[in-house]
């Protein structure tokens, strides 16, 4: 299974991002593999809608599950309805939180905020 | 006659000098371009006429002629569009309207629907007939608002027009002057005025508009933007002096040419020097 | 890092004001001004030193190479945004074009292309140990919402471990307001109490809420009129939001800025308000954010 999270660096010890559509990198995680890869996050120029273009290129790259802090809403439409499961990251390194995630310590992201694009109305 | 008041920064008197001009001109329509705050009705409190809503056209996919080419979502400058599962799914809070999508699709799989983003109400109020936009909250751009009602604006002959703009000087502002005719620049006595006045000149400059300054809330002593219009060589219209009576009156919405024959008298002179400003530019400028 | 942000939906109430006089109070060392259509913080922080300038490149503009252009006309009626103009040549309107790119894919001799195009200028003041972003939009420029975010990104990539930044926002509620919500622990709208004021400041809660920050509210130049000053405290207390202050109209206030000082900087009533103000707007903060991570 392939774990995406948001960095902010190049390797296993970085910090998680805080930004999901803007993060400047994505570490893919292949559990079968054990092999990771870093990702640069093309959707962190975009003038707007980054959240949807950086789903949209973890769906591309067949992602299932994906770790993050937050996520807005039109990203996490695009990530449910491809089926990737969202979990919320905990306060560690990119590596604390995919051994956490393994181990059935993480749980899932409920409090999807409203884009930061302008549509916040239910 | 069409007049748009500015300013660079908000709260200098926009809605005092528009409102007032409009009222103190007998027939007159009065426009409010402040989509996202507008603050025009709140004095005239006008009897609605009519309400309209105003959409802007956001894509739809037809996912049985969806050939799965990925051209929309490639091509979207905006990101409104992904493609999951074999289907298109379209983002309306991005969606810039561009049309780029629908064009583009091969399969002709994408159509266009509409999507509301505010409303205009025309109203009237004594002689003065009022339009407001409205935006809705959650929309970034009200400038297809803007467009509607100056275009219905168009259909008025015959009756000066004031414009009563959004602050600053962005995009949005830009088109509330598009058609005007002359531009007063609304100033305050303060660091923070001069500095946002500056910028509203440095547009109707570049838009070969004429303008010319009001300078409100006047106190005795130095005027940081009077000291600006006379280093730049610009016209001063009039002074309204800072008044408490002034202040409530504008506090409590009344519009204070209808309250007050001093303010009839200060905003009716005010209207006369900007007409024979506008007459002067016709002769001199055709 | 906790991240305040100033509002009020309506122009000329005083943001700036408070947000100079709370970043004396709390000797902030991370600040920045999200008006980046009429930026005017710096005019009361008194800055030692030059900024770092970065050109900041907004939407990308089309652009008609004139020697390949045959005339079609098919750019001009398709263009949305009416940015296109046919004179004696075909013309970009660069304030109404909006970068969609749909003339440049349609254009059939690829005489229109998509040039990266400067909307406005950033700037970053890092003195000692103090972080200063804001930023000045070009006239008629679009992408004011991206400016903001690059403002407080930039603000975020000098300094982030401080306890707390200071944003003071802009008027309005749309897209650099919006994009200025993003990330932000609390908001503290300063209101005015007109019926003006008053409209506008349920506008910008409204906006406020639907991106669940949470919000507090005081007055400025209450005592211009009580009446209204009291409908918003009544407000407040219907829609649970946290009142806290009331700041009166003070002559001083505009001396100070006149003279490039916030008003903590002298001896004035409304600096006396405004210091009750920041310490319920502190407390506020701070418990709220220990509340959350309670849970």
């Amino acid at each position: 299974m392939k774990i995406a999270i948001p960095v902010d660096d190049k390797n296993m010890e970085t910090s998680v991002c805080i930004s999901f559509g803007r993060t400047p990198y994505f570490l893919i995680y292949d559990t079968e593999s054990k092999g990771s890869s870093f990702l640069d996050n093309s959707a962190a120029a975009s003038q707007g809608g980054a959240g949807i273009k950086a789903a949209q290129f973890l769906v591309d790259n067949k992602a299932d599950v994906l770790l993050t802090p937050r996520c807005g809403e039109s990203a996490a439409q695009v990530i449910k309805a491809a089926d990737i499961r969202m979990y919320k990251t905990i306060p560690g390194s990119a590596k604390y939180n995919v051994d956490a995630f393994t181990k059935g310590e993480l749980s899932f992201l409920e409090e999807i905020h409203a884009g930061f694009h302008g549509h916040g109305e239910k | 006659m069409r007049i748009a008041v500015l300013s660079g920064k908000g709260g200098t008197g926009k809605t005092l000098i528009s409102v007032n001009l409009a009222a103190a001109a007998g027939k007159a329509v009065y426009l409010d371009c402040d989509v996202e705050e507008p603050n025009g009705h709140l004095f005239f409190k006008p009897e609605v006429l009519y309400e309209e809503e105003i959409s802007v056209k956001i894509p739809v996919s037809d996912e049985k002629q969806c050939g799965g080419c990925r051209t929309c979502v490639d091509f979207c400058k905006f990101n409104a569009l992904a493609y999951i599962k074999d289907r298109p799914v379209v983002f309306d809070e991005v969606c810039h309207s561009c049309g780029g999508c629908i064009l583009l699709c091969p399969e002709k799989a994408l159509s266009e629907k509409e999507k509301i983003i505010g409303k205009i109400q025309k109203g009237v109020s004594g002689q003065v007939t009022v339009y407001t936009g409205i935006l809705n909250t959650g929309v970034a751009s009200g400038i297809p608002l803007i467009k509607k009602l100056l275009n219905e604006n168009r259909k008025e002959k015959g009756m000066p027009a004031i414009i009563d703009c959004p602050p600053g000087s962005a995009c949005i502002v830009m088109e509330s002057i598009r058609d005007a005719d002359y531009c007063i620049l609304a100033a305050e006595p303060t660091l923070f005025g001069v500095h946002n006045l500056n910028m509203v000149y440095e547009l109707v400059k570049l838009f070969r508009k004429p303008y010319g300054v009001v300078l409100n809330k006047c106190q005795e002593g130095e005027n940081p933007a009077e000291r600006f219009c006379e280093e730049k060589g610009i016209r001063v219209l009039d002074r309204i002096p800072f008044d408490n009576e002034l202040g409530t009156m504008n506090s409590n919405a009344k519009i204070a040419v209808r309250e007050s024959e001093k303010y009839r008298a200060l905003f009716s002179s005010l209207l006369k020097t900007v007409t024979e400003e506008v007459r002067h530019e016709a002769t001199v400028n055709p | 890092m906790k991240q305040l942000l100033i509002l009020s939906g309506k122009g000329g109430t005083g943001k700036t004001t408070v947000a100079g006089a709370f970043i004396k109070l709390y000797d902030a060392k991370v600040y920045a001004d999200c008006d980046v259509d009429a930026p005017n913080l710096h005019l009361i922080m008194s800055q030692n030193s030059e900024p770092e300038r970065r050109d900041f490149y907004g939407l990308p503009k089309a652009e008609i190479n004139q020697e390949l252009c045959i005339g079609c006309d098919r750019c001009r009626q398709n263009c949305r945004f009416e940015a296109i103009q046919r004179d004696e040549k075909y013309i970009i309107d660069a304030f109404a074009c909006e970068g969609c790119g749909v003339c440049e894919a349609l254009c059939p001799v690829g005489a229109i292309s998509l040039k990266p195009d400067v909307s406005g200028e950033l700037m970053l003041y890092s003195e000692e140990d103090k972080v200063f972003s804001t930023a000045q939009l070009k006239m008629g420029s679009g992408t004011s919402g991206m400016l903001v975010s690059e403002v407080k990104k930039q603000m975020r990539s000098k300094k982030d471990d401080a306890e707390l930044a200071i944003i003071d926002g802009s008027p309005g509620i749309g897209c650099p307001v919006i994009a200025s919500l993003s990330g932000v622990d609390m908001v503290l709208i300063v209101a005015e109490p007109s019926i003006s004021g008053i409209s506008d400041m349920e506008r910008i809660i409204k906006t406020a809420e639907a991106f669940q920050t949470k919000a507090a509210v005081c007055v400025n130049k209450y005592d211009t009129n009580i009446v209204n000053t009291e409908r918003i405290e009544e407000y407040c207390r219907t829609n649970n939001l946290p009142f806290v202050g009331r700041i009166p109209f003070d002559p001083e206030a505009v001396k100070a800025i006149n003279n490039g000082l916030t008003v903590v900087d002298i001896d004035c009533p409304s600096g006396n308000a405004v210091r009750e103000v920041f310490n319920k707007t502190i407390k506020l903060l701070f418990d709220i954010s220990i509340i959350a991570e309670d849970i």
